[in-house]
């Protein structure tokens, strides 16, 4: 594999009865509700208003 | 003009807007985006590269786990194999799955038909230089009538399965009526660790592009299973949205591969016969509930209750924060 | 006033009425979606929160990923096993895929809980939702093609998926040649058009009001009034 730190190895898995999950796919999982509670929160940029 | 474009407030949905505007320029927006991404992707593909595990062959099954596709050829030999039951669109050995009365799957027919110990075992073995006692073998299956090749294949799987005695270990098969069952798996075996068996199974065609034969081939023994399994990717264990190594995998399946963790679809009591049902035909429920699924999700802004969510739970007063704080609310 | 505000007559100024198909499909379009329209230079005040950014990042994300497998569909489907630059060709191509679904759900959340089909916009938000989902028939494919154990092990399973409700005779995910056709042709021709559709409806509908947004038009013809 190319890479600085190829993700050639195996991923933990977290897993609740039926539920499982690896741990990348949970990293992105919480990259997804991360971007969309930050979209709702942080402040955007003002100006430019027109009247 | 006020008075003209003057409008109930229940259509300020639909009106074009008259309120207070701000400069936008969706070019520079979307060229910063396209930086950005361009940027955030090169970086993630460098650093972290993507998944890329060597295919498997017929070659690599043989040679490492050899007694696995003995026992896989001697099964497709015998009729007992996934690929000789399958039912369309390979053969007419089962009815396939259903919905109720619905069987799509037996109605669409036979359109990519498989003859499992032709396909598998036989053509590929003609189709190269056969040495002597394997030519024997061949002719002796093809002079022999179909009753009697189930047969030999059969007496010899029975003893080759046998737990209490050969229990997959062709040396301790005792003997018995199994005409050249064990000669031509065996000679299959041997081809396949030259190599030669990965053209073989194509059987002359110049344009390979369908691997119909070779995949469900390969799925027959426990050899792809095994890794499979090995890699997190089995279909109860949620692999459709998983991937080998620690690469992310395909997480927007996640709402099709929840349905086949459910018990129900998993069933292992046979005294359930209703779960038993469900779980036979899992795939063709699961599909069907997935086509309920998405006609929910592209018509929700005519499904009652559902459209009316965001309202009962107004998130989107987040959304729109700035607006009112400065105008209000209606 | 936006421009979307200007009487429809002016839109259009013809002093004859169009005889040809192509002058009455052209007028049609000046009218309903001209360029002022299609490419404002102002957007509703509302508009102010990072939400509405990942519309345009999954766009770019698409964008990506279509040169990314122009390059490879260039070199051929194995090259990428053997050349380190077709290896990060693939990478970059995985991780835009990724990166495309990530956007497009923030989107899709952001949409239904802002209920953006209010206002005649049911079309933009179903044509959105198709989109969705024949993005994700097309990742599914690209997957069944990378000629690597992955693609054997997901054409072996996902076919008992398609022969169990009869799709299987038409669609064979274990026929390569196919698969190959279906996603470097013809979905991403389908995603594109569909994705082509749910911009244009955007720009015609508008992005939709606050859901609680007060009347502006009713407000200054009151104030007015008054003073």
């Amino acid at each position: 594999m190319i890479g600085i730190a190829a993700l050639d190895h195996p991923a933990d898995y977290f897993t609740w009865g039926i539920w499982s999950i690896s741990a990348p796919n949970l990293i992105l999982f919480a990259i997804l509700v991360l971007l969309f509670v930050g979209a709702l929160l942080l402040p955007f940029p003002k100006g430019g208003e027109h009247k | 003009m006020m008075s003209l474009r003057h409008a109930p407030t229940q259509d300020l949905d639909s009106r074009p807007w008259d309120g207070p505007t701000r400069h936008y320029d969706i070019f520079k927006e979307g060229a910063i985006a396209l930086v950005i991404v361009t940027v955030l992707v090169a970086a993630l593909a460098a650093i972290f590269s993507s998944p890329d595990d060597k295919q498997l062959t017929f070659k690599s099954w043989a040679q490492s786990s050899p007694d696995s596709m003995y026992t896989t050829m001697v099964a497709e030999l015998a009729g007992t194999s996934d690929t000789y039951n399958y039912g369309p669109p390979y053969n007419n050995n089962s009815e396939g799955l259903s919905v109720g009365p619905i069987a799509m799957q037996k109605w669409m027919g036979v359109t990519h038909p498989i003859n499992a110990s032709q396909d598998f075992v036989i053509k590929p073995l003609e189709s190269q230089t056969m040495s002597a006692d394997v030519k024997a073998a061949v002719d002796q299956w093809n002079a022999a009538t179909p009753e009697q090749q189930t047969q030999w294949a059969s007496n010899y799987d029975t003893a080759l399965n046998d737990a209490a005695g050969a229990n997959g270990d062709p040396a301790k098969v005792p003997t018995g009526d199994y005409g050249p069952t064990s000669v031509l798996a065996q000679a299959v075996v041997d081809m396949a660790k030259t190599g030669a068996y990965d053209g073989a199974i194509m059987q002359g065609q110049f344009f390979s592009t369908d691997q119909t034969k070779q995949m469900l081939l390969m799925g027959d023994g426990s050899y792809m299973d095994d890794i499979a399994t090995t890699d997190n990717l089995q279909g109860n264990t949620w692999g459709m949205v998983n991937e080998a190594g620690s690469w992310p995998g395909q997480m927007w399946l996640a709402p099709f591969s929840f349905w086949y963790q459910l018990p129900a679809f998993n069933n292992t009591d046979p005294n359930n016969t209703f779960a038993q049902t469900l779980t036979d035909n899992a795939d063709a429920i699961i599909f069907a509930i997935m086509m309920v699924v998405v006609l929910i999700f592209v018509f929700v802004p005519f499904i009652p209750g559902l459209r009316s969510v965001p309202k009962w739970i107004p998130v989107s007063r987040l959304v729109w924060k700035d607006y009112y704080r400065e105008y209000g609310r209606r | 006033m936006t421009t979307t505000d200007l009487p429809r007559v002016d839109a259009a100024p013809s002093p004859e009425e169009p005889t040809t198909w192509t002058g009455k499909i052209r007028a049609l379009w000046m009218r309903e979606l001209p360029p002022e329209k299609m490419l404002p230079e102002t957007q509703p005040k509302y508009v102010s929160s990072w939400i509405y950014v990942f519309g345009m990042l999954t766009i770019v994300s698409l964008i990506v990923i279509i040169v990314t497998g122009i390059v490879l569909t260039i070199g051929g489907v194995q090259w990428w096993h053997t050349s380190s630059f077709g290896h990060y060709m693939n990478s970059l191509h995985f991780w835009s895929v990724q990166m495309f679904f990530l956007f497009m759900t923030v989107h899709l959340w952001g949409k239904f809980w802002m209920s953006a089909w209010r206002g005649r916009r049911a079309m933009t938000w179903i044509t959105g939702a198709i989109a969705m989902i024949m993005s994700i028939a097309t990742a599914f494919t690209g997957y069944l093609i990378q000629t690597n154990f992955n693609s054997q092990w997901i054409a072996f399973e996902s076919k008992d998926v398609l022969n169990s409700v009869g799709m299987g005779a038409l669609i064979n995910v274990t026929d390569f040649g196919q698969m190959v056709l279906m996603h470097v042709a013809l979905l991403p021709l389908c995603v594109g058009v569909i994705v082509v559709m749910h911009v244009l409806l955007v720009r015609y509908r508008g992005v939709v009001p606050p859901a609680e947004a007060i009347d502006h038009a009713h407000t200054v013809a009151i104030t007015e009034v008054a003073s």
